[in-house]
Formats: structure tokens, C-alpha cells, sequence
């Protein structure tokens, strides 16, 4: 919704602070969205990358019957039925591994779908996306008390914290943070990389350091000349895995690009390649990703 | 001998006795894949025992009542207008272009359509919460049936002067038209966040997957309206086949028909592909493996497109979600890729024919 609300109000970096204070506020003052506790569901369907990451985490998978394609991790959870695109669900397909309770990240749909599985009366728990540090903990709180465990959320949300406190300690002084610019593709030595609203923002600001390009919202290709003028200090890359390990940009192509030869990134040859799920997913690892970016960047601390 | 010959020709040429017998068996065949789709399904409930259960009067469990009655069968009805909708709307397109490859896309509404859709799933958002509260879910087949009859408007009236329409003129403006059309699309999707793109992608694939009964409310009656007026064409565009002159001379009143024609597959393609998505193909096949059966008299061609496009629909939807269950293939995938190859093999088998 704030990522909506940016396209007529005008999203500066002073926009995106007012919107994560108010919504930081917003979630001291409510507490946790409260979910249905469902303690007796022992067929549980996970709609959602995250929310299946979590299920894990707290321990409770032996209760999973099925997964969406989204959710690639940890590796066992590929072996569940897998019920389609979090955002193209059909009804009769996700009817048909026969859940007693059905856990979605937000934006699961299309809707009509939602409205058929409640009707036929199969308890439908939306958890609230987790983008920024306090999000993060009541998602997970928010998995815990849906699958009615509320304690196991305790050991995750610590460990988690632990992660987000370590990095406000070591976050660098604002004068000399280090610019990222963050490559999604690089195919046929054209960019495509993050503008602000995106994980990848979310994940460089979460490091302490500063996103290189800030002219629009999500990603989308760059001029080479944006590329000289971002002069970023590091390039960030991700690495798929699999099938889409081809597509991955490699370090000394992106060098050899014209555009990024330019750069401080290329004289100090910084680039950083990390897993794509650890580093974008957001879920209960994401603390760990950040901390681990954040090394990266400024040296072992 | 020469005579004789000259008179097995035409009785072998001859094929509108076909027509009728072939409109039957394409009934029957209708029917069965119906009762079959209905009972088949990836939750595996069993159509026949909740049918029974209900009539005796027992308890059905809500999750089978909502499979049956409120998944599998607007399913099965959206399926049946659909197929119905697309298949006639390519057979008088054919008819009124006087070419085999015509198809609704040629009067922009496919283009238009999906310039609707792109513009609600990326600029939804922005309507004022009232609207989007109102409308809902039906913001996107609402964009896409307005985009389809806005394009098919335009065009009609830049090809129509002094009461008479070119279809010359028609066929190429509707290109400026859909090239203009795309550039529109392509500077929106720019704007698309990831997960918008996924969307556009999704919906240009086709599915019945979100078939509903208040979708089918607000659709079904402009396809049956559209359906049920298709026959008035059959004459006319029996008399086109002639050329439009030739078709003047013999009392055919030729702009009614043209408009009849654009209007009749305006309504239809539109509100088929508002609520269905992209679904390719079953406009071109149906009717023209219906012409190498049975001739192109156009007064059985559209009955029989109607029967056939609907049967077509329903195999391919229960292909697409049965295929990778507990997920669902988008329907538009497998209507092309087995209308692709089998439209290759009608072809090449009916070579001979067809230079003939």
C-alpha cells in the first residue's frame, strides 16, 4: 500500500522515513494483526515464499500438506504438492489436497478464488507483509499464533532481533555510507536494476548502506549514462540457482560493461553476488542476509 | 461419360446436407463432455453422489456443494459461452473478410481488450476507494470488454463514410489502430511492478480458473444476446462470399450486414475475453475444420462454430487444470498447443483440396 500511496504523493528518501515511522508507530500502537490461533490443524496449506520459511523455522512443518511455487525454501518444502502462482490459485485445485487451514501471505489471490475456498468454509489466515525490521517480527508472530504455537515464535523473533540490534550497533555513520547498485539482469550488457520500493531497496537500506538509484520505483532497465552518474561503490547481484543460474550476471562481464567501467565499483572490482531467496525473500532469515550484506560491503566487522 | 462425371463432381462438391446431421452429432457430443467436465475435477468429488445426496434430501458437505455448484459448474457454463462466443465470432469475422485467417482481432477488440485489462491492473490502484469499492473484482473484465468496444468503435468509425463501411479501409487501420493500441499497452507494463507483470502475463495466457457466477451474470447474457442474433448474418454472408457487389445485386443489404457482423463479435469476443483472458486459436480452428467438413454455408457454419468452439473450451479446461494439479495450466497454452498442430495436419491432409 505505501509503495501505491508513493506514485501521488511524491516518494523522497524523507517520504519513505515519514511512511516506516508512522508505520512503525501504527504497529506499537495496534500490536500484531491477531490470528485465529488454529492449534488442532493438521493439514495446513502455505500460500507465500515467506510464510512457508516460517512454518519451518517454528518448527511446525510436519503440519504442511501442500505449498505454492513461490515457496523454494528450505529444499523439503519443494517436495510438497505444489498448488500454483500465490496470485492464480484455483479453488478446486487448493479444495483438492483437502487443507483445514490455509496460511497466505498477502496479496494471494485473484480474489474470487478467496471468496470460493471461505465459503467452503476452510479457515483462511492472511498474514500482514513483513517489509522492514518491525513487520518482519509480527509476520512471523502472526504464523505462530495462526498455527496456535504462539511460543515457538520466540526463538525465531530473538534470533532475528539479535541480527536487526547487531546491525544498528555496527550500521556505518551516515557520512560514509556506500552506494549500491543493485543488477537484477544483465543480459546482452543492458542493466536492469532496483529503483527504491523494492526488497532489493529494502535490503540495502536494512545493511547500512545507501540504494545508488533513486529516480523510480521498482526495477526497471538503465541508461548507461544513469549507470555513470549513479556511481555506485559496490554492484549487487543475485544468484538463482538451478535453471536460472544461465541469466545470472557474472562479475568480470559486468566489470567489462562500458557503463560500470566508469564507476568507483569497477576500480575497486566490488562486486557482490548473494543467494536470491536469503537476500530478497524476507522472512525469518532476512536478519541474517542483512547482517551478511552488510559485512560484504564494509569488511568483517 | 463427360456428363456423368460433371454430375458425380457436384454431388460430391455438394455438402450442405451435412450440415444439419453434423449440428446433432455436435450436440450429443456436447452434452456428454458437459456431464463428463462436471464430474471431473481435481478435488476428485464425485458429481453423481452429491447429485443424489442433495435430492434425497441428505446433508452434503459444504466443501463438495461449494465444488460442484459453485466451482465446476458457472465453470462449465463460462466454458460453454466462451467457446461458443469465440468460435462464431471468428466464423462471421471469416465471412466478412472474405478470408480464412480473420479472426476479432482484425477490429482491434482483442487489442482494445487487453489494453483495458493492463490499464486496471496497474493503474487500479489509484481509483478512489469508493469506485474500487464498488466495482471490486470486476474492475478488470470491466476495463477489458469498455477497451474492446472502445477500439471496435473507433475503427468502425474510421472506415464508415456516408453510411458505408470499407472493410478495406477497416483491415488496415484496425494494424495503425492495434499498433498504436500496443505502444499504449507497452508504456503502462513499464510502469508495472513485478508482481502487476505476473498478473498481465497470467491474464494474457486465458483461464476459466476465476469463472463465478456473478461473472457469468454480468457476461453471459451479452454472449447468449450476441449468439442467438448470429444466425440473422448466416444469408447475408452466404452472399458475401460472392463479393460485395454480387451480394448487392441479389437483395442482400450489405451495411446492415457489416454492422450486424461487427457489432454481433464485438459483444461477444468482448465479454468472452473479459472474463477468460486471452484464449487464441478456437476462433480460426473450429470454424475452419467445420468449412472442410461440411462446406461454408454460413447458415449451419455458425450453429455448429457455437457447438464446437464450446466442446473445444471444455476439453482444453479440463486439460488445463487437471494436467499439473493440484496447479492449473492457463487455458490459452492449450488451446494453441494442441490447436497449433492439429490445425497443421487439417491443413496438409486437405492439401490438395485446398490449391484445388
Amino acid at each position: 500500500m505505501t509503495a501505491r500511496a508513493c506514485h501521488s504523493a511524491g516518494c523522497g528518501p524523507r517520504a519513505a522515513l515519514m511512511a516506516l515511522i508512522a508505520a512503525t508507530a501504527a504497529a506499537l500502537l495496534s500490536g500484531p494483526a491477531a490470528a485465529d490461533p488454529h492449534p488442532d490443524a493438521s493439514r495446513v496449506l502455505s500460500i507465500g515464499g515467506s510464510v512457508t520459511e516460517i512454518v519451518y523455522a517454528l518448527g511446525q512443518q510436519d503440519r504442511l500438506v501442500a505449498r505454492d511455487t513461490t515457496s523454494n525454501y528450505p529444499a523439503e518444502a519443494q517436495a510438497l504438492p505444489d498448488i500454483g502462482y500465490m496470485r492464480q490459485l484455483s479453488a478446486e485445485g487448493v479444495l483438492s489436497v483437502k487443507p483445514d487451514l490455509i496460511l497466505a501471505e498477502d496479496g494471494a489471490g485473484p480474489p474470487e478464488t478467496i471468496a470460493l475456498l471461505k465459503q467452503a468454509g476452510i479457515p483462511f489466515e492472511t498474514i500482514p507483509p513483513g517489509t522492514g525490521p518491525g513487520g518482519l517480527a509480527d509476520k512471523i508472530t502472526a504464523v505462530a499464533e495462526a498455527l496456535g504455537v504462539p511460543d515457538t515464535a520466540t526463538a525465531p523473533v530473538a534470533a532475528l532481533q539479535a541480527d536487526l540490534d547487531r546491525l544498528a550497533d555496527i550500521s556505518a555513520d551516515p557520512a560514509q555510507k556506500k552506494r549500491v547498485l543493485f543488477v537484477l539482469f544483465a543480459t546482452g550488457g543492458r542493466i536492469t536494476a532496483s529503483g527504491t520500493g523494492t526488497e532489493a531497496d529494502a535490503i540495502i537500506r536494512m545493511a547500512g548502506a545507501e540504494n545508488a538509484v533513486q529516480g523510480f520505483e521498482g526495477y526497471k532497465p538503465l541508461t548507461d549514462e544513469a549507470i555513470t552518474s549513479a556511481a555506485p561503490d559496490i554492484i549487487l547481484t543475485m544468484r538463482r540457482g538451478g535453471a536460472g543460474a544461465e541469466i545470472d550476471a557474472k562479475a568480470e562481464d559486468l566489470l567489462a560493461l562500458p557503463a560500470i567501467s566508469t564507476t568507483p565499483a569497477a576500480r575497486n572490482g566490488a562486486v557482490i553476488s548473494m543467494d536470491g531467496l536469503y537476500l530478497l525473500g524476507f522472512g525469518p532469515r532476512t536478519g541474517k542476509a542483512a547482517l551478511d550484506l552488510h559485512d560484504a560491503i564494509y569488511g568483517t566487522s | 461419360m463427360v456428363a456423368l462425371d460433371a454430375r458425380n463432381h457436384r454431388i460430391e462438391g455438394d455438402r450442405r446436407h451435412l450440415g444439419r446431421a453434423l449440428s446433432l452429432w455436435l450436440l450429443a457430443l456436447l452434452l456428454v463432455l458437459a456431464v463428463f467436465s462436471l464430474g471431473h475435477g481435481a478435488s476428485g468429488v464425485s458429481a453423481p453422489a452429491v447429485l443424489l445426496d442433495r435430492l434425497a434430501g441428505r446433508a452434503i458437505a459444504p466443501t463438495d456443494a461449494v465444488v460442484l455448484f459453485d466451482i465446476r459448474l458457472p465453470r462449465l457454463l463460462t466454458g460453454i459461452l466462451v467457446g461458443a462466443g469465440l468460435a462464431v465470432s471468428g466464423a462471421i469475422m471469416q465471412g466478412l473478410f472474405r478470408n480464412p485467417l480473420a479472426d476479432p482481432g482484425l477490429l482491434g477488440v482483442s487489442a482494445g481488450a487487453s489494453l483495458g485489462a493492463i490499464s486496471a491492473i496497474v493503474m487500479g490502484g489509484a481509483l478512489p476507494a469508493a469506485i474500487s469499492a464498488a466495482i471490486g473484482w470486476h474492475l478488470v473484465p470491466l476495463a477489458a470488454f469498455a477497451g474492446s468496444w472502445l477500439a471496435m468503435l473507433t475503427l468502425y468509425g474510421i472506415a464508415t463514410r456516408q453510411g458505408r463501411t470499407s472493410v478495406a479501409t477497416m483491415l488496415l487501420a484496425g494494424i495503425a489502430l492495434a499498433a498504436m493500441i500496443a505502444a499504449l499497452s507497452g508504456l503502462i507494463i513499464y510502469r508495472a511492478d513485478d508482481e502487476q507483470l505476473r498478473d498481465l502475463t497470467f491474464w494474457g495466457m486465458g483461464s476459466l480458473a476465476g469463472s463465478s457466477w456473478s461473472k457469468l451474470q454480468a457476461a453471459g447474457p451479452v454472449i447468449l444476446l450476441a449468439l442467438m442474433a448470429a444466425p440473422a448474418l448466416a444469408r447475408g454472408l452466404n452472399g458475401l462470399a460472392l463479393g460485395e457487389a454480387a451480394a448487392a445485386h441479389v437483395g442482400i443489404r450489405v451495411q446492415r450486414i457489416k454492422t450486424g457482423a461487427v457489432l454481433i463479435t464485438a459483444a461477444a469476443t468482448g465479454a468472452a475475453v473479459a472474463i477468460s483472458g486471452g484464449i487464441g486459436f478456437v476462433g480460426i480452428v473450429v470454424p475452419h475444420l467445420l468449412r472442410l467438413i461440411a462446406g461454408p454455408d454460413h447458415r449451419w457454419l455458425l450453429v455448429n462454430s457455437a457447438l464446437l468452439g464450446s466442446s473445444v473450451l471444455i476439453v482444453a479446461d479440463m486439460i488445463s487444470r487437471s494436467i499439473v494439479a493440484p496447479a492449473e495450466l492457463p487455458i490459452g497454452i492449450v488451446t494453441a498447443m494442441i490447436g497449433g498442430p492439429f490445425f497443421l495436419w487439417v491443413l496438409l491432409s486437405n492439401r490438395r483440396a485446398l490449391d484445388g
